[in-house]
């Protein structure tokens, strides 16, 4: 054996070009350096230019309209609008064109659209190109069935002219065109002609009885390289000349760099430049470790006199002070107050939400090359159009000269898609930065450590709830007044227009002013006070802590009542049908009707339910939970059951509950993000904990069979679990918790 | 400063390389090798996890100057056993990825569990995979893909047994042509 030697110096990072040349000599050479080689090759065809939308097809192919391009070797491939970041875009936007073209699902190939937010409009809450509101699927569901179903006119017509037979009488089955009289082509074989076919100006979709792919099991695309390490992210860019940057923060929000002090920094093995930017100070180096041994070697000194102060509970306390003043009202039937003085039995409760990281697996990073007219931009980008327009005025170009090419996020849960354009902002700086030095044109990679990225801000805003109810001698619940305190996620933002109306930002009350329970005297008022701790929307946003103190409170009553949990909430929503099937369905498969199989001796068992709706589905789960004689407990099973609409991919839609599942137990049980006098407490892992594969429950996913058009399942899973798991433990104790993160009870 | 195989590929690093540089960015940033990744830098997450001298290592926290020589690194892209293939097979079957990231560093801990365990446990999984935090909590799929591939390892060693029979008596060659093998595989098999 004779393996490929490589040497590894101080100062750059292996130029890739040379490196794989070297790597493939070896392979007539060597065995061992074979299957690296290999690999290599694979990869460096997707470095050639990575995330880069291909454009027109090659020659012989043709792109009926924006959304596919079919190869003259008969791919199919789609162009998605939509961010890839775990919730199966990849996968359920080509189903939708595969089904319509009847393709055969080994053709089907993907790539991540351009910014356009004419042709790639998010059609549930554009004018912009985005991801989020668990919009993707819903606002696709027909734009990419008739963008294939156009693609299946052409191909026929073509077909027909070919044949000379009526185009009715033409036929495609599973990638093959085909006629009764023995005609056959392949779609590459009629890609040409097609081309030349009118665009039809208005497609019929097919039935739903029938869908081949709609429905039915589909294997996600990006499985295998995601298994083999292979998938690019924006962290795996590699470019000609490529630098990464590692920033000096400030402590704390808002504050300002007084000085810094770079001698010494840039004697650094690596180590390029130190440039200051809007946010901090940029090292920039050869390669990351050098960049961060830069940055954490730097001095600076920042402005005391500027940033944000306070601590966590004094924001608490705040909160607590204005939930005791009159809000604004963002709902009023009846009338409350006096319902709930008049009642036979009264209630009340106060919960404390804190600030929630969102703590995505890839800290957040951008990478951005800055010619004099153009500006291109890697990244797992959840906010095209908003971070396009963002970097164009950072750079002094218009927004098309800004190109965006599509990796994928190694997650989001909210947090690449910011109306601020943190750190798509702060890559474009750098890279501006390094414009004004002479070195336009030279590619810079943002790297955000982990301890950067949870304490960047952009939280999930901490709030402060109080609720009261009254039920009557025969246990009907005759007021509900409920108080939430908290900030504004979208005030001052571009998405304020659409989402605040009269003061009320819709993003602070959702999932408690929609209250579905038939309830008559009910109100629902809100404070969002100034804070300044930057604020954003985290995995199921309003719900995430509406859900829990409506659905615990609710639970409350219904055992106050003396009435079962599930039939008490049953009662109250005879005019919402599809919460109704999701929660009969779940309750019935977790075996509701009977009594939770007791634990082993000391233990203690409960079971608890909730049901709630967010963006347009509704989700409602049952949780078994065993707490030890020392107050430990865990989740040992959870039955969900979902009301989606049509669930394209049933098995993304079971994926997507366990996973928010799993999301939202590991904030109930382990997140908190706390600050002290204004410095934020936590930074990594092992202070922020996530939830691991041992605290990971068994999980039993039901979907509520439906023609409805499909509604969103990458965040309505996440809200309803830490209630269900609070009313188990009050099932089992006794006791409320109402404070979160749940602690041992 | 040591030198030592990656994949196979023998590493000599300059003395001008600081000593405290992790592996994980020689590995990243020198060799291009961008499957395993960063995720928190302390050892806690376990997305950067490599295999040195075949047990699972976080590589974020594995400084150049702690590596012997001649210990030889295996990354997600130089994973080639049967219980990688296996593994890699399940994750696939059962669609286990979401966002992907941290999934090389599951894969490589989960093909360390079973080169070490046959048929794990749910305690066995609960131990070896513990350290890796996914945040799309693919968890259940994580641990019913690790069955699935024990299962299949199983059967495959029932059927290798029968192979070296019927090779043994001439009639048949083993498995060699597999559809989904790389020629990678193919070549160091020959070699």
């Amino acid at each position: 054996m004779n393996p490929m030697r490589m040497r590894i110096a101080a100062d750059g990072a292996t130029p890739f070009r040379a490196s794989r040349r070297v790597f493939l000599q070896s392979v007539a050479a060597a065995g061992a350096g074979f299957s690296l080689a290999i690999f290599l090759g694979d990869a460096a065809a997707q470095m050639s230019a990575p995330g880069r939308t291909q454009g027109a097809p090659a020659p012989g192919g043709f792109a009926p309209n924006a959304y596919l391009k079919i190869g003259a070797d008969s791919s199919v491939t789609v162009v998605v609008k939509h961010l890839e970041m775990g919730q199966g875009t990849y996968t359920g936007l080509p189903t939708l064109v595969a089904e319509e073209l009847d393709a055969a699902w080994s053709q089907v190939r993907v790539e991540g659209a351009p910014a356009d937010n004419k042709l790639y409009n998010n059609l549930l809450w554009g004018p912009a190109q985005g991801t989020g509101g668990s919009t993707a699927m819903a606002n696709s569901f027909d734009q990419y069935r008739q963008a294939g179903a156009a693609a299946r006119a052409m191909l026929v017509g073509a077909a027909a002219q070919a044949w000379n037979v009526p185009a009715s009488s033409v036929q495609i089955k599973n990638g093959v065109v085909f006629h009764a009289n023995g005609g056959k082509a392949s779609f590459g074989e009629l890609a040409e002609a097609a081309a030349k076919q009118p665009v039809p100006a208005n497609v019929k979709v097919k039935d739903a009885a029938d869908f081949v792919y709609i429905g039915k099991h589909v294997p996600r695309t990006d499985s295998k390289a995601k298994a083999n390490g292979t998938a690019m992210f924006t962290q795996d860019v590699k470019l000609e000349n490529l630098l990464t940057a590692v920033v000096a923060h400030p402590p704390r929000f808002g504050q300002k760099v007084k000085s810094f002090d770079a001698a010494g920094v840039q004697n650094l093995p690596g180590v390029r430049y130190v440039v200051e930017v809007p946010n901090g100070v940029a090292v920039v180096a050869t390669n990351f470790w050098s960049a961060k041994s830069g940055r954490d070697a730097l001095k600076v000194e920042w402005d005391e006199t500027t940033g944000f102060k306070a601590s966590s509970s004094e924001i608490m306390a705040e909160f607590k002070r204005l939930a005791a003043t009159p809000g604004k009202s963002a709902k009023s039937e009846g009338d409350a107050g006096k319902a709930i003085e008049a009642a036979s039995k009264k209630f009340e409760a106060a919960f404390e939400f804190p600030f929630l990281a969102h703590a995505a697996m890839e800290p957040m990073n951008c990478v951005v090359r800055l010619d004099a007219d153009r500006c291109e931009v890697w990244n797992g980008e959840q906010f095209h159009t908003v971070d396009q327009a963002a970097i164009a005025k950072v750079v002094g170009l218009r927004p098309d000269q800004v190109t965006i090419n599509m990796l994928f996020a190694g997650g989001s849960f909210g947090r690449r898609a910011n109306p601020a354009s943190d750190f798509v902002i702060e890559a474009a700086s750098i890279a501006q930065a390094l414009a004004s030095i002479g070195q336009r044109g030279v590619p810079v990679k943002l790297v955000w450590t982990r301890e950067d990225d949870m304490k960047a801000g952009y939280y999930r805003p901490a709030y402060y709830h109080t609720l009261k109810a009254g039920l009557d001698a025969a246990g009907n619940v005759v007021g509900w007044q409920h108080t939430i305190v908290g900030q504004s996620i979208v005030s001052g933002t571009p998405f304020e227009a659409m989402l605040v109306k009269d003061g009320i930002d819709a993003t602070s009350v959702e999932g408690a002013a929609n209250l579905p329970y038939a309830i008559p005297n009910l109100s629902v008022s809100l404070h969002s006070p100034n804070v300044g701790v930057p604020v954003l929307w985290w995995r199921s946003v309003g719900s995430t802590h509406t859900a829990y103190s409506t659905e615990t409170f609710i639970d409350e009553l219904a055992v106050a009542s003396g009435k079962d949990p599930v039939a008490f909430r049953k009662a109250l929503l005879a005019k919402h049908p599809r919460h109704l099937a999701a929660l009969e369905l779940a309750a019935d498969k977790a075996g509701w009707d009977k009594p939770l199989a007791p634990g082993r001796e000391g233990e203690k068992r409960g079971r608890g339910v909730a049901v709630h709706e967010s963006f347009n589905t509704m989700v409602a789960e049952v949780a078994e939970v065993t707490i030890d004689r020392n107050g430990k407990w865990k989740v040992d099973r959870v039955v969900c059951a979902v009301h989606c609409g049509i669930a394209v991919n049933p098995d993304i839609v079971r994926a997507q509950m366990e996973g928010g599942i799993g999301f939202g137990l590991s904030a109930a049980l382990h997140s908190a993000i706390t600050l002290k006098d204004g410095l934020v407490q936590q930074s990594n892992f092992h202070d922020y904990p996530a939830l691991r594969i041992h605290e990971m429950p068994a999980i039993e996913v039901y979907i509520v069979p439906s023609t409805d058009k499909p509604s969103g399942v990458g965040e309505p899973g996440v809200p309803v679990i830490a209630p269900a798991v609070a009313n188990a433990l009050a099932a089992a104790t006794g006791k409320r918790i109402r404070t979160l993160p749940l602690a041992n009870v | 400063m040591p030198t030592f195989f990656v994949n196979g590929m023998l590493v000599d690093i300059t003395a001008s390389v600081p000593p405290d540089t992790p592996l994980l960015w020689i590995l990243r940033d020198n060799l291009n090798l961008t499957g395993t990744k960063y995720g928190c830098g302390i050892a806690q997450c376990g997305a950067c996890t490599v295999h040195i001298d075949g047990k699972p290592a976080r590589s974020c926290v594995v400084p150049l100057s702690s590596i012997k020589t001649g210990v030889e690194v295996t990354t997600i892209e130089g994973l080639r056993t049967s219980q990688a293939r296996a593994v890699q097979a399940a994750w696939e079957k059962l669609d286990v990825p979401q966002c992907g990231y941290c999934q090389s560093g599951q894969v490589m801990s989960a093909a360390a569990l079973l080169a070490r365990k046959k048929s794990p446990t749910d305690a066995d999984i609960d131990a070896a995979m513990a350290g890796n935090v996914c945040r799309c909590a693919t968890y259940v799929r994580i641990r019913a893909a690790i069955k699935e591939a024990a299962g299949a390892l199983v059967k495959a060693a029932a059927s290798d047994v029968l192979d070296a029979q019927l090779a043994h008596r001439g009639a048949g060659a083993v498995g060699l042509a597999d559809a989904d093998q790389s020629p990678a595989v193919l070549a160091q098999r020959n070699a």
